[in-house]
């Protein structure tokens, strides 16, 4: 699915951002801030950079998204609606019961998710072992693999970052929403995690880092990751956490907060 | 009689290495510990499908979730601790919640493990892997048993968890021997008490048994090598003929087998029920021999319960 036109898809990132925020409003609870922050890298990737197929979403040739910072999952759902896999309607029963649109992704009840997520620091080492999978069968689709900034304080991601490196799984692209906040504040503060790109260099990624928020930077960033061999890539994406709201942009309460019906149309109307 | 000696864990090498001819799809997993798991047998055979994930137990057991979602059949093994305990959120989150075709081998199972000591005893593993939907568990009772056990998990769908053990231990089950995932096996009859026994202390079992036959006492012995899902058909079949049940483990007592025993018999048929274990209490250095005399996992533990069980008999 490739949609050429950089407005098409600027437009889409507005769309997926009124759909976050009415969602997360609608369910009364949810994750706003880090959805906001990773509008344009998952928008960039399911609209122009992924080969998958909406009404075949078992394909077994398809490009794989691995949410692991699975709290993220309104921006996912949003975007696999948004592509077809379900109708929109269906994103207002966002954390219901019965929902198929579970609080962290549920890969056994929605179809599209490639895993379910929701334990931070696991997708990365799931990216790694679909693309051992993949290189054995001799197939060419690509693992992304989006990580949240507070997420790699986890020590099993550094274990996977070891081992994308050594089995050189240059299927494998990481992306890092590096909005520099977590749950209890500024990820510096919480547990620095800077230097982050000489972090991944010294364990032998190919670092690319971008303005998250630009959308040639980060499609570019894909294309490059794209053609390097032997080597996994991590797009380290500087990011606004709640991007697109002016109350919600780089306010650590904005994490896990819900809008009320107030905030949402102060929201909705910032994004216009 | 002359019984035959072989650790369980050769019984899972032995079958890696069938299956490794007979199924491309199946990979294997070590966390630098290959060597006693019996996984280098893999390793040797068929290098492009072993796959080494260094000192890494968590990323290995996710790895072998995304190894899963690809297609493949991943067998990921390393020390019980260290699978079980360590990667027990990743086993949760990355496989049994997906219900992906995982399948666990956690070695070094009991407290036979000896000179190690406590850090090495994995005690606990029932406890953790019972308690996890969409989980099977086996603890299969020689390295005959251990050898199907793995054939058999790689026929089915869905993570599977296989405890195995370091020390040779009796093999007293033969190929042509029943072994289905979730029947359990009746390995003497009797209608006076019933041993429910899984590992291979099931031995210690038939050795009770045939001790308690001198005394003019007939006791059935079950093999319920598969803790999930429960042959509960068995167990309600031994507390209504037998009137009393003796459970026996290399595991802690609390939340092992027998409580499982005891949660069914409880619901279904409620008996006087007797547990041989290790008394919630951490194992430490010795043969295992020495430590299964003083943790009371032998057939003279087993022998006593029976009679306590047996008395409590109104
Ligand atoms: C293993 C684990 N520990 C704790 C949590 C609770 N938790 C959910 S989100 C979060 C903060 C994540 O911060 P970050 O990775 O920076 O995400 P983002 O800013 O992109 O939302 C925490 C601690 C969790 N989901 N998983
Ligand atoms: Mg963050």
């Amino acid at each position: 699915m490739t949609l050429a036109n950089n407005d098409q898809l600027r437009e889409l990132c507005t769309t997926v951002r009124r759909d976050i925020v009415e969602m997360t409003a609608a369910a009364g609870s949810g994750h706003p801030g880090g959805s906001l922050s990773a509008v344009e890298l998952v928008v960039g990737l399911y609209f122009n950079v992924m080969r998958h197929d909406p009404a075949n979403p078992t394909w077994s040739d398809r490009d794989r998204f691995i949410l692991s910072k699975g709290h993220a999952c309104p921006v996912l759902y949003s975007v696999l609606a948004r592509s077809g896999y379900f109708p929109a309607d269906e994103l207002k029963t966002l954390r219901k019961f019965g929902s198929r649109l579970q609080g962290h992704p549920n890969m056994q009840v929605l179809p599209g998710l490639d895993t379910s997520s929701g334990s931070l620091g696991q997708g990365l080492s799931i990216s790694n072992g679909l693309a051992i999978a993949a290189k054995l069968d001799g197939k060419d689709h690509r693992i992304y693999c989006l990580l949240g900034d507070g997420e790699i304080q986890e020590g099993q991601v550094w274990e996977a970052a070891m081992t994308a490196a050594h089995y050189k799984l240059d299927n494998v692209c990481a992306i890092l929403d590096y909005n520099n906040l977590q749950i209890d504040g500024c990820c510096d503060d919480v547990m620095c995690i800077a230097p982050v790109a000489d972090k991944w260099l010294a364990f032998g990624w190919n670092v690319i880092e971008v303005d998250g928020h630009n959308l040639d930077e980060v499609l570019l960033a894909y294309q490059r990751a794209a053609s390097v061999k032997c080597q996994p890539t991590i797009i380290i994406a500087k990011t606004i956490k709640g991007k697109g709201v002016s109350f919600m942009e780089d306010v650590a309460e904005w994490h896990g907060k819900a809008p009320n019906a107030a905030e949402l149309a102060v929201a909705l109307k910032e994004l216009a | 009689m002359m019984t035959k000696m072989k650790p369980t864990r050769d019984g899972y090498g032995e079958a890696l290495l069938e299956l490794g001819k007979s199924n491309p799809n199946v990979l294997v997993l070590d966390a630098d510990l290959a060597k006693s798991t019996r996984a280098d047998w893999f390793w040797k055979a068929h290098p492009d499908r072993f796959f080494d994930m260094g000192i890494a137990e968590q990323d290995m057991l996710a790895t072998a979730a995304g190894m899963a979602l690809g297609g493949k059949i991943p067998f990921a093994s390393t020390y019980g601790v260290f699978v079980a305990g360590r990667a027990w959120d990743q086993i949760r989150t990355s496989i049994c919640y997906g219900n992906l075709n995982v399948k666990i081998g956690g070695a070094h199972g009991g407290i036979s493990v000896g000179p190690d000591g406590g850090t090495h005893q994995s005690l606990e593993e029932i406890a953790l892997m019972r308690v996890l939907p969409n989980m099977t568990l086996i603890l299969p009772c020689d390295a005959e048993e251990t050898r199907k056990a793995t054939l058999a998990a790689a026929e089915i769908y869905g993570p599977v968890y296989l405890r195995f053990a370091r020390e040779a231990t009796p093999v007293f089950t033969e190929s042509d021997s029943p072994f289905e995932v979730g029947t359990a096996n009746v390995l003497r009859e009797g209608s006076d008490a019933t041993i429910i026994a899984a590992g291979p202390i099931v031995y210690e079992a038939l050795v009770a048994s045939d001790l308690l036959a001198e005394q003019g006492l007939k006791v059935r012995v079950i093999n319920m090598h598969t803790i999930k899902p429960l042959d509960e058909t068995a167990i309600i079949g031994a507390a209504r003929e037998t009137g009393v049940l003796v459970t026996a483990e290399e595991h802690q007592i609390y939340a092992g087998l027998g409580g499982a025993v005891a949660e069914c018999a409880a619901k279904h048929c409620p008996v006087p029920i007797e547990m041989v274990g290790i008394m919630d209490t951490f194992g430490e250095s010795g043969t295992p021999d020495e430590l299964a005399e003083a943790y009371g996992l032998t057939h003279r533990e087993i022998v006593a319960a029976v009679l306590k069980a047996i008395q409590r008999k109104k």
